[in-house]
């Protein structure tokens, strides 16, 4: 079986981030760009099935600017197979829509016949959480979303998923959309020699044209702003004062 | 204009405040249709139709809507969908499952997490962990969205809209439901319980986190948890707050031990009042606290919890 797994290049999640003073976005020039931390989390987990022998082969996608190869190389670093990256954009600031990077892996799956897709729950820099849903609408796979466990066994994959109440634990055929929440499992870090043979891994260059995909954005950014920020506050000295402090405010 | 809401119903009950929150925020819209999908949902759909500024509301009992499987929900609402120009939900674990299918289906963009509307077209939502506001006009013909409940206030419940029944749509049958872990508990639900304390790494253990649950009792609050404390092992998954978790917007938030990263910010910093209790005074969480108390937890949160 064939691991597929869509990787983003995002902004690094330690990085403050700024909005541009005229309101079209966030500031993307000359700072740290990472892989999105869930998505490392299905890298992690496409080669833990290789290396127990259920995946075959583990190929990882992204899409969005060139500079995304640097993204694909770290995913090669860390055990993936070969990489393709589909150039849909040029300038750091276009950021491909949700949408036309599911029609893309929709175009890729259709090629690669992968029989598991493992993407992360959610880009940090749009907050979408949206992708993975959107790939098995248009493939008409089945879809889990959030997962903390996957377990595979006779083209099913028994999956637990993190939700509002709880854990909920379902049963999807093969092949299937899965995608992945923080505690699934814990990332390695690519070691040097692996970094250095990801190096001579295949890496396929791809155009969003080659699939044929608009990726011109549905939802126009009319502007970028900062959220409200809070006053400032007091310190108390001690319990007593702040008991008072919120009896006397009427807060409790 | 007509909007039709997706319901938050989980085991054939209604989760009043999210899907009242939803109807309040796309009242201005259109007419608000109502979906109560469910097992069943008869109830659920009754009680959805004493919401104000819900004009109809349509009931789905079918087997497979037992477990809220994205397939069958998505399948149904896209087929619904025709007679609507906004398919939304409110933005819950369940919503964010289903909305971005039935988006795909319908060849339009998904909105997620809207925070604002401006116009039909036109809305707002947080991105990048809520540290930038982004207004969005959509150029698709129909707009699928789902809405943060904290942004908005729920609708009253003095309405009598019609229920209708209707038939229940195609199983894709991809996928099928095993069991939930669910644990029950007396607390008021995080998502929209008045106030809510939250524990994080600095408690250090299970055991020890018994101590944010005393104080959330004495208060009666609900109990969230940081990552790392869910991480650890001190607290359930389901109660992460967060850019990743649930979103609160209580009218005090009680972060013990939790140091302020941003990813956690997300999902608490629009709470009315914010009161932190760290050792380290430099914690960014004293940024956006309104009071704040640089003491050690262990004694600090007994003593607090006995003189409230
Ligand atoms: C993609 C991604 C998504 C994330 N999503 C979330 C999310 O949704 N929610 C979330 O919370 N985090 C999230 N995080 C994690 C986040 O970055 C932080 O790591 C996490 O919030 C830290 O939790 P904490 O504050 O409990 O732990 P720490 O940062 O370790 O802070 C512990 C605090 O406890 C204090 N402390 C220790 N001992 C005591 C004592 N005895 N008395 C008083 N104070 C004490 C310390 O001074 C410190 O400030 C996410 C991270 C990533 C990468
Ligand atoms: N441009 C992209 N290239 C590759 N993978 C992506 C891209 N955008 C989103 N994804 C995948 O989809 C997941 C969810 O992203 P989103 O729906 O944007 O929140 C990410 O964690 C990735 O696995």
């Amino acid at each position: 079986m064939k691991v597929l797994v869509p990787v983003k290049r995002v902004i690094d999640y330690n990085v403050k981030v700024r909005v541009k003073s005229d309101g079209s976005g966030v500031d993307l020039a000359n700072v740290k760009m990472s892989m999105n931390p869930f998505d490392e989390i299905a890298v992690e987990e496409a080669i833990r099935l290789k290396e127990a022998g259920t995946a075959s082969e583990v190929v990882a996608v992204s899409i969005g600017v060139k500079q995304a190869q640097e993204t694909l190389r770290t995913a090669l670093a860390m055990g993936a197979d070969r990489a393709i990256l589909v150039v849909a954009a040029e300038d750091v600031h276009q950021d491909i829509e949700p949408l036309a990077v599911a029609k893309i892996l929709a175009k890729i799956a259709e090629e690669e016949q992968p029989g598991l897709v493992l993407c992360g729950k959610q880009a940090i820099d749009n907050d979408m959480n949206a992708t993975g849903q959107m790939l098995s609408a248009l493939l008409g796979w089945a879809q889990a979303t959030f997962a903390s466990k996957v377990e595979i066994a006779e083209g099913n994959a028994k999956v637990t998923r993190e939700v509002d109440g709880g854990l909920q634990t379902i049963q999807v055929k093969m092949p299937a959309i899965v995608s992945v929440d923080l505690r699934l499992n814990e990332p390695r870090y690519a070691s040097l020699p692996n970094i250095m043979k990801a190096k001579k891994k295949p890496l396929e260059e791809k155009s969003a044209a080659d699939y044929g995909v608009d990726v011109t954005p549905r939802l126009e950014v009319v502007k970028t702003t900062e959220p409200e920020a809070r006053q400032a506050g007091i310190v108390v000295k001690s319990v007593d004062e702040l008991v008072e402090t919120l009896k006397e405010k009427g807060i409790v | 204009m007509a909007v039709l809401l997706l319901a938050e119903i989980t085991d054939g009950a209604l989760s009043l405040d999210a899907t009242a929150k939803a109807v309040a925020a796309v009242a201005p819209l259109g007419e608000v249709t109502v979906l109560a999908a469910g097992a069943r949902a008869a109830d659920a759909a009754a009680e959805a139709a004493r919401i104000e500024g819900v004009a109809k509301v349509l009931l789905a009992e079918d087997a497979i809507y037992g477990h809220r499987l994205a397939e069958p929900v998505a399948a149904l609402m896209a087929a619904l969908a025709a007679d609507y120009d906004h398919v939304v939900a409110p933005a819950t674990t369940d919503a964010k499952n289903v909305m971005p299918r039935v988006a795909a289906l319908l060849d339009v963009m998904v909105l997620s997490d809207v925070s604002g509307i401006v116009d039909a077209d036109t809305f707002e939502r947080p991105i990048y962990a809520g540290n930038a506001i982004q207004t969005v006009k959509s150029k698709d013909a129909k707009k699928v969205a789902t809405i943060r409940t904290t942004s908005f206030d729920a609708a009253g419940t003095g309405g009598n809209a019609p229920v209708e029944t209707i038939p229940a749509g195609e199983d894709p049958g991809l996928s099928s439901w095993v069991e939930d872990h669910v644990a029950a508990s007396d607390r008021p639900e995080l998502t929209s319980a008045g106030r809510v304390v939250s524990g994080g790494r600095g408690i250090g253990s299970k055991e020890d986190f018994a101590m944010i649950e005393k104080l959330a009792d004495k208060l009666g609050a609900a109990v969230g948890a940081s990552r790392a404390a869910v991480d650890s092992g001190y607290a359930p998954n389901d109660w992460q707050v967060g850019q990743t978790g649930k979103v609160v917007a209580p009218e005090l938030y009680v972060a013990v031990g939790i140091s302020g990263a941003i990813q956690h910010l997300a999902g608490m910093k629009d709470s009315k009042v914010i009161v932190a209790i760290n050792k380290d005074e430099d914690a960014p969480i004293f940024q956006v606290a309104d009071y704040g108390l640089v003491a050690d937890l262990f004694t600090a949160v007994p003593e607090l919890t006995e003189k409230l």
